[in-house]
């Protein structure tokens, strides 16, 4: 690491910080070029290499769908069952991390200089990295993960060749409703809680600190300069960078196919739309055309303005549940329900030596390989906004109050959800396909028609803002860190990620082959985020000895 | 007539911006103006410079390099952006007000097609702008 005092070269980043000092111009790998009409500032290779993998890629998918659908199936399953003692234990290690930066003097380093000031409010800050790192998710997950772990508790142990065949975590709770609940909320706050933001937290810290506090470009690439030097600017950064860009398109490719299911299978529900591909390919068009306005609008103007307004809605939505459901009941559970995340996390938490081997595979394995998989999207577009926070306030908001939201989420819909089928008998939402769980759980509650609309809005909302703020992550990295690439390009990308779904929807089975691909990347990038911690760590040393 | 002339000026193609920077040096020396560069970049680092500070130490050196060059007084103003991309026209509209300038002189390319879908920076500024705006082609 060539660090350099600020006198010597480039003038200091408001208060002391330590610029890195490298040869490499930001936009010297850049095209500058017209294509018609269109201007556009692309990085080469990366923007050309990594369009032509995609393209390639759903290719495969749609000529050879079994085959692909096999190699990728093949790849997951090797990836969540062979590494999950890595998985679980990496992810350990960034919670771990995040909380010791918080309580070490390092946590008083500031991002953008010792002077900076933060770009955005609290408010404005914390709905655009909700938004972006949750979304959709909640909507998904939110009633059926608590109902799955309750059921697969309840239903106790079962064994084969002296392997566990059930799916309950840890050692389930046979017959005691009361312990299944406990068991099944302290899991789902795992897999929603501290682990996911830390994995988040760790990338967006690298990126804004070399970016904001070292100089470097904004891309991912730049995290590994202490590890690999002026390497970076060459293929071993295109690769990074490449493997980022085809992370995050494909991730929300996928989860853009999965949200018109559910969108299409709500508006089934309320209004009698008719569940097809034509729906979901309209639904597809709609979610992409309004993300579309979103990064035309920028920043400030279209993503910070959809993300409130999402942010109100799952409000009100959240507090709507919370009243008309027994609201005593969910606020003790709340805090019942926290006791028991922190009284299971070392249990569930444990990498080694478990005999709930579907659970931890098949759950927590692939989850974490999951969040691993979306962090370079989310970590950047985190960093993007996050310039002028200490590293303390920046690990409190991205790690401690998304995951006491998430709690408090999860208790509300899934507390609701379960004390139906165990109190009323209600058990619409338990039998209900995955999709439809939470609109049969709001039909338990009243004015059902108006909340069932809401909660369609919310997931289609939820995908304009992971999709407005994904473009704008792979503009920035396509353009070589550039954040002021002309408008075209982030059109593009928006059209594209719109076409990728589209494309992978209507071919049969495409949607879950690609989401294992995905998956897959997450191993790799577990690898990279270790590497970031380290270099984390070197970097903000340099910074306090700076101060 | 003018005291103050404004001059958008992009660091990172400074080539292409000579037509108007003549002609801005021009008429500060006709009218005894100052001229008043400003630049819009993001916070993060980018192709012309790495912190706001640097890219403010660059217009200045920027302002006082032309000063020098053509025989005219200048200011240099660096404004930050979170998203200079789709900001750019509405950063440049409150640096008029924060100026205080009477006149703007920028550079803008010949309207194509793409202009009915997103306005050149030069057509949107003398559209809204307040005050004189005088753009070059």
């Amino acid at each position: 690491m060539t660090d350099t005092s600020a006198s010597q070269g480039i003038p200091e980043p408001e208060g002391s910080s330590q610029i890195i000092e490298t040869d490499y111009e930001i936009g010297q790998d850049n095209i500058e070029t017209r294509i018609g009409p269109f201007g556009l500032d692309i990085h080469n290779p990366v923007f050309v290499v990594s369009g032509a993998c995609i393209i390639a890629f759903v290719f495969y998918t749609l000529a050879l769908p079994e085959q692909a659908g096999a190699a990728f199936s093949w790849m997951f399953s090797a990836v969540t069952k062979g590494f999950d003692w890595f998985f679980l234990s990496a992810a350990n290690i960034f919670v771990l991390f995040c909380l010791l930066l918080i309580v070490l003097p390092v946590g008083s380093v500031r991002l953008g200089g010792a002077e900076a000031t933060p770009d955005y409010s609290y408010i404005g800050w914390f709905a655009m990295l909700f938004a972006a790192g949750m979304g959709i998710g909640l909507m998904f997950y939110g009633v059926s993960e608590p109902m799955s772990h309750f059921a697969s508790s309840i239903g106790g142990t079962a064994a084969e060749d002296g392997a566990r065949t059930d799916w309950a975590p840890l050692g389930a709770a046979a017959g005691d409703e009361q312990a299944a609940i406990r068991l099944a909320f302290a899991a789902t706050i795992f897999h929603w809680g501290l682990h996911p933001w830390a994995i988040y937290a760790v990338v967006a810290l690298a990126l804004a600190l070399f970016s904001y506090n070292k100089g470097l470009p904004l891309t991912i690439r730049s995290a590994f300069y202490p590890i690999l030097g002026d390497r970076v600017w060459g293929w071993p950064g295109h690769v990074i960078d490449i493997l980022a860009v085809f992370a995050t398109l494909f991730g929300l490719a996928t989860s853009l196919g999965f949200g018109a299911t559910q969108a299409n299978a709500g508006l089934n529900e309320l209004f009698g739309v008719p569940v097809g591909s034509t729906t979901e390919v309209i639904l597809i068009s709609v979610i992409t055309a309004v993300a579309l306005i979103s990064v035309v609008r920028g920043l400030d103007g279209g993503v910070k303005v959809l993300s409130e307004i999402n942010m109100g809605l799952a409000a009100l939505l959240l507090l709507f549940v919370l009243f008309a459901g027994p609201t005593i009941a969910i606020l003790t559970g709340f805090v019942d329900y926290l006791a028991a995340y922190l009284t299971y996390l070392p249990a569930l938490s444990n990498p080694v030596g478990r005999d709930d081997t579907n659970f931890m595979q098949g759950w927590t394995s692939f989850y974490w390989a999951w969040w691993i998989s979306w962090s370079p999207f989310v970590g950047m577009f985190i960093a993007r906004v996050s310039r002028g926070r200490t590293v303390r306030e920046f690990i409190i908001c991205v790690l401690l109050i998304p995951s006491l939201v998430c709690v408090l989420w999860m208790s509300v819909f899934g507390g609701v959800a379960i004390q139906q089928v165990v109190q009323d008998g209600y058990t619409a939402a338990q039998e209900a396909p995955l999709e439809l769980k939470l609109f049969k759980m709001l039909d338990g509650l009243p004015l059902a028609a108006i909340t069932s609309f809401i909660g369609i809005i919310l997931v289609i909302v939820f995908f304009v803002t992971s999709s407005d703020s994904g473009s704008l992550v792979i503009d920035t990295i396509t353009a070589g860190g550039k954040v002021d690439a002309p408008v075209p390009q982030r059109v593009f990308w928006c059209i594209f990620e719109g076409a990728v779904a589209i494309v992978l929807l209507l071919s049969a089975g495409g949607l879950q082959s690609l989401q294992s691909m995905v998956i897959s990347t997450g191993l790799p990038f577990t690898i990279v985020l270790l590497a970031m911690c380290v270099a984390i760590w070197k970097g903000l040393q340099a910074e306090r000895r700076a101060l | 007539m003018f005291n103050r002339i404004m001059v958008p000026v992009d660091l990172a193609h400074v080539d292409k911006l000579e037509r108007a920077l003549r002609c801005a040096a021009d008429l500060a020396q006709h009218y005894g103006a100052t001229l008043v560069y400003v630049g819009v970049a993001a916070a993060t680092p980018g192709s012309v410079a790495h912190t706001p500070q640097e890219f403010a130490q660059k217009m200045a050196d920027f302002a006082a390099g032309q000063a020098q060059a053509r025989g005219v007084t200048a200011e240099g103003l660096a404004l930050t952006s979170h998203d200079p991309t789709t900001d750019l026209d509405p950063t440049l509209l409150r640096a008029i007000e924060e100026t205080g300038a009477d006149l703007v002189v920028m550079a803008s390319h010949v309207p194509n097609l793409t202009d009915y879908i997103w306005p050149s920076n030069g057509g949107t500024v003398a559209k809204r702008a307040k005050v004189s705006v005088m753009v070059v082609r």
